[in-house]
């Protein structure tokens, strides 16, 4: 039960984009195209888990033992950079289709507010390594959930007639801001 | 480019969130109102100075293949100072900015200035060209946070000037967002004219 509060929180009531602002450059910059975002989202969750528990147990196991829990954005920040490097080493190598539909997402990942950042919060909200696994998940399904609606909107815009000064990132941005009007409907969910 | 120049362009012609639409997440989380989205802009300035400076100084002596894992650590040591003397000196202002500090580290403005500036120019305009961008920075995060504030909470800088509620929906995150856009859709048509 307690996760199931945790995955309804993580993808509607406190969307990572929509309420809590993280990872809001991909979510304007590849939501150009359905198919697309759905890469991107696809790419975000595999990292993000990952990062997640990596940073966990190198937090857990390594900073604090050491009393280095000051070194913790230095640390994430190395850890993340190398995991999303060697991911992309390991898809080229055993899995060239998944290579080609995450890959050319996967550098832009490394600057990705929203990875960091739920690794961060993760600590933050003394989630222990299950909670903080489930957590990242469903952050991650929330990012995608956004980013594919603002996709979907985007593609519809295109064809609408947008005054000049409105076009790209301004209409974008009120879009997602209408978006994230009705994602607040769910506050009171959890 | 003479310094002037160089400091200036950061306001309006290269702004780095009105025109290049980067480091959006903490602009629009930090700004609900004027003091805050200030402190951020301030956090950023000297962070991206100090980075600017040490980038622009090692640069002959980072080798070209490692420069961004370099300049990130160089980044995340500044990053890290700005977290220790904040959660020290300013803990109530750290409170509410909270978690967007350490995130300082991926704000995009701060890497794309070390890798398209910093890392080819001499110290002194690295310097200049950090304190124009961090002013640039700071200063369309207070004016969103003022509008935001003002039509958000119907106060400036905490002063309040109407009595009862603002339009409750700019203080939170669609009104961040709905702002942003008009925002940048005005400097368009001012950067034009």
């Amino acid at each position: 039960m307690e996760y199931i509060i945790l995955i309804i929180s993580a993808i509607f009531v406190n969307n990572i984009v929509l309420a809590q602002f993280l990872g809001v450059c991909p979510f304007l910059g590849v939501s150009n195209k359905v198919s697309t975002s759905v890469g991107m989202s696809g790419a975000v969750m595999f990292v993000m888990v990952l990062a997640t528990m990596v940073t966990y147990l190198i937090y857990t196991y390594i900073l604090i033992p050491l009393g280095l829990g000051f070194m913790q954005t230095i640390a994430y920040i190395l850890v993340i950079a190398s995991l999303v490097q060697m991911v992309e080493i390991i898809l080229k190598k055993i899995s060239r289709p998944l290579y080609q539909a995450l890959g050319i997402f996967l550098p832009l990942i490394t600057t990705n507010c929203a990875v960091l950042g739920v690794a961060i919060l993760v600590i933050k909200k003394d989630y222990n390594l299950a909670e903080g696994i489930v957590y990242s998940a469903a952050t991650a399904v929330g990012f995608g959930l956004a980013l594919v609606i603002l996709a979907g909107i985007r593609e519809q815009l295109d064809l609408a007639d947008v005054p000049s000064g409105m076009k790209g990132a301004p209409i974008a941005l009120v879009t997602a801001g209408i978006l994230a009007l009705a994602f607040m409907g769910f506050a009171g969910l959890v | 480019m003479n310094q002037l120049q160089n400091f200036t362009k950061g306001f309006l012609k290269e702004n780095p969130i009105l025109v290049m639409i980067l480091g959006a997440c903490p602009t629009l989380a930090t700004t609900s109102s004027m003091i805050n989205g200030l402190g951020m802009g301030l956090a950023t300035t000297f962070v991206l100075l100090g980075s600017n400076t040490v980038i622009s100084m090692m640069k002959n002596v980072i080798p070209d293949k490692v420069r961004i894992p370099a300049f990130i650590v160089v980044i995340a040591t500044f990053v890290t100072i700005v977290d220790l003397v904040m959660q020290a000196y300013v803990p109530s202002l750290y409170d509410t900015l909270g978690i967007f500090i350490p995130l300082i580290v991926v704000n995009c403005i701060v890497l794309g200035r070390a890798e398209a500036f910093a890392s080819k120019n001499t110290v002194w305009s690295s310097v200049v060209d950090g304190a124009g961008m961090g002013f640039g920075f700071t200063a369309a995060l207070g004016v969103l946070g003022a509008i935001r504030e003002i039509l958000g909470s119907g106060s400036i800088a905490g002063l309040k000037f109407i009595s009862g509620d603002g339009i409750l929906v700019f203080v939170l995150a669609p009104g961040a967002f709905i702002a942003l856009g008009y925002l940048i859709a005005i400097v368009k048509k001012v950067n034009k004219a």
